[in-house]
């Protein structure tokens, strides 16, 4: 990161320069963000709904939200998936990230093998792969079949299902797995030669200087991982479409359900609303956690 | 020995990892009774016509024009990106305002806010303008420098550029933007190649903006028409062509990776980014 300096720039004298460069940036932050975080507020006060004159119903909204068992279900699945998806996407991350950082040849090649799959991302193309993967006599089954395992019935129960969103988010790991060889890269290779000379162990060189070393890569690629988990829409609404038993219905699809399918705006704001509150709670909680930890 | 273990693991797992996409592009050319019997990817007798089926699309339309539609909303949105992050990463990297540490945490604040959570206030402010069923809502966004990821990249770019390049170029006559156009654009290019490359893909697979956005068949980008297809194809018949149009659908994702591999990781392990 730039070091905090006094630095003039010749180019430029005025100290407004900068500012008049960066002007689009505010703007867009004006306009996309800060905007919308207010109307989407006001909204959230009103019985809203396109084609209506709004009329004013204060935090009833939010009343309701708290009576509505479709909101605690959905986001009770989402928690499901999150404490799923996440751990298991990190750990795979890095274990892979460990081994493709051994100097061994051909492991750029491997490095761009595993970066594919997250590349293309929430593709139409790779959900419909992925239907056809998981049907009933679909590719998983027929291996299943061939290695003597009974074939699973992946749509049709709620485990299973929420499990085809989590493996297509592990198939797409590359990206996070990524940020992690690169933060292992810059680990100077002394400290481990002094380490060996010391009588110290692989294990115990991973616990004292590797993960030391990647903390902050891994706490930021882990908060990345919990927001992208906890907005999940697209596999599930074109996957499972929430099905079975609303079993994968996720947050994200409510707020998009209830705007779009309901024309409930109103109480989709204040859906919007909490999950915004509940991501600012949560990544505050873990950076002082992490603040915390440090100073110890 | 251990080399030995390395390599068959790294081997076994990167099958993994791509058997499921062979297998895809096997399918497009298989017989729709052969896709759910096999587990082989390649098939027994290859036959292309399931791609002619796939070409001449859905709705009407042939495949060309949502691919032209798709191209409408990303070339615009490259330009954008590029230029608006470069100058906001500008900014930031080479001078001092008052107000820079707040700018720049909210840099930060807005790389970390979940987009569902502006979604809809955005959309009505759109539908206020009047402009929906449009690419404007799509695209007008990417100028205003608003992928914080993007801005840090290119920071961190700008970081590795000696300082007396814009010495010598103010002693030449430059100001800010010359500057920036004629001494920094070469040096902050595979940044600019990342951010493109990742405009690219990320627009490719965007499925909700235009989801909520366009809504005449006509202005559809690939990825709606795709999702149009699968509804209307439904299980039974035809499966070879939904799949043909996908594996269409991921030809230019997967040449683009290919083209930028190079320039493009180097990007992403300096600019630490999550696609």
């Amino acid at each position: 990161m730039r070091k905090k300096t006094t630095y003039r720039n010749p180019v430029s004298t005025s100290k407004y320069t900068g500012l008049l460069l960066i002007s689009p940036f505010l703007i867009g932050v004006a306009a996309f963000f800060i905007y919308p975080f207010i109307s989407s507020f006001i909204m959230s006060l009103y019985n809203y709904r396109m084609n209506i004159t709004p009329d004013f119903i204060g935090i009833d909204n939010y009343k309701n939200i708290l009576s509505d068992k479709a909101v605690t279900e959905s986001f009770c699945v989402t928690l499901k998936y999150i404490f799923t998806l996440v751990p298991l996407k990190m750990i795979f991350s890095l274990c892979v990230a460990l081994i493709l950082n051994i100097e061994l040849k051909y492991m750029g090649v491997f490095r761009t093998i595993y970066y594919i799959p997250s590349t293309l991302g929430s593709n139409i193309a790779i959900i419909i792969l992925w239907r056809y993967l998981f049907t009933t006599d679909g590719l998983v089954n027929q291996v299943l079949g061939i290695t003597g395992l009974p074939a699973v019935s992946w749509y049709g129960e709620p485990v299973p299902a929420l499990w085809t969103i989590v493996l297509l988010r592990v198939w797409e790991f590359g990206s996070c797995m990524v940020i992690f060889l690169a933060a292992l890269r810059d680990i100077p290779k002394e400290q481990y030669e002094a380490a060996k000379v010391d009588g110290c162990g692989k294990v115990r060189a991973f616990f004292r200087i590797t993960l030391p070393a990647i903390k902050n890569v891994f706490i930021m690629n882990f908060i990345i991982q919990l927001i992208t988990a906890f907005q999940e829409f697209n596999a599930p609404f074109l996957i499972t479409g929430g099905n079975p038993l609303k079993k994968t219905y996720t947050f994200a699809m409510l707020i998009y359900d209830e705007a779009f399918a309901y024309n409930n705006f109103g109480y989709a704001n204040a859906l919007s609303w909490i999950l915004f509150t509940v991501t600012f709670i949560v990544i505050s909680i873990i950076l002082i956690l992490w603040n915390r930890l440090k100073k110890d | 020995m251990r080399k030995f273990l390395i390599y068959t693991f790294l081997a076994i797992s990167s099958i993994i990892m791509i058997y499921p996409l062979l297998w895809l592009f096997g399918a497009s050319m298989k017989s729709n009774s052969e896709i759910f019997t096999s587990i082989w990817f390649i098939p027994e007798k290859i036959d292309f016509s399931a791609y002619i089926n796939a070409w001449k699309s859905a709705g009407g339309y042939t495949i060309l024009h949502f691919l032209k539609n798709t191209l409408l909303i990303i070339i615009p949105k490259i330009l954008f990106a590029v230029i608006s992050s470069s100058v906001t990463a500008y900014g930031f990297a080479r001078f001092d305002f008052p107000f820079r540490k707040t700018a720049f945490a909210l840099l930060f604040a807005v790389m970390l806010m979940p987009q569902i959570a502006t979604m809809l206030p955005t959309y009505i402010m759109w539908r206020e303008i009047g402009v929906l069923d449009t690419y404007i809502p799509l695209t007008l966004p990417s100028l205003f420098a608003c992928e914080g990821v993007f801005v840090f990249i290119l920071i961190q770019f700008f970081g590795g550029i000696p300082k007396e390049l814009d010495e010598a170029a103010a002693i030449d006559g430059c100001g800010a933007l010359k500057t920036l156009f004629y001494i920094h654009a070469p040096c902050i290019r595979p940044a600019i190649i990342s951010i493109a490359v990742f405009t690219f893909l990320w627009t490719m697979n965007d499925f909700m903006t235009p989801l909520i956005y366009i809504s005449s068949v006509e202005k559809y980008p690939l990825s709606l028409a795709l999702r149009m297809s699968m509804d209307s194809t439904g299980q039974g018949y035809e499966q070879n062509k939904i799949i043909a149009m996908s594996i269409l659908g991921l030809i230019p994702s997967i040449s683009v990776f290919g083209l930028a591999q190079k320039q493009f990781t180097s990007g992403i392990t300096t600019g630490g980014v999550s696609g």
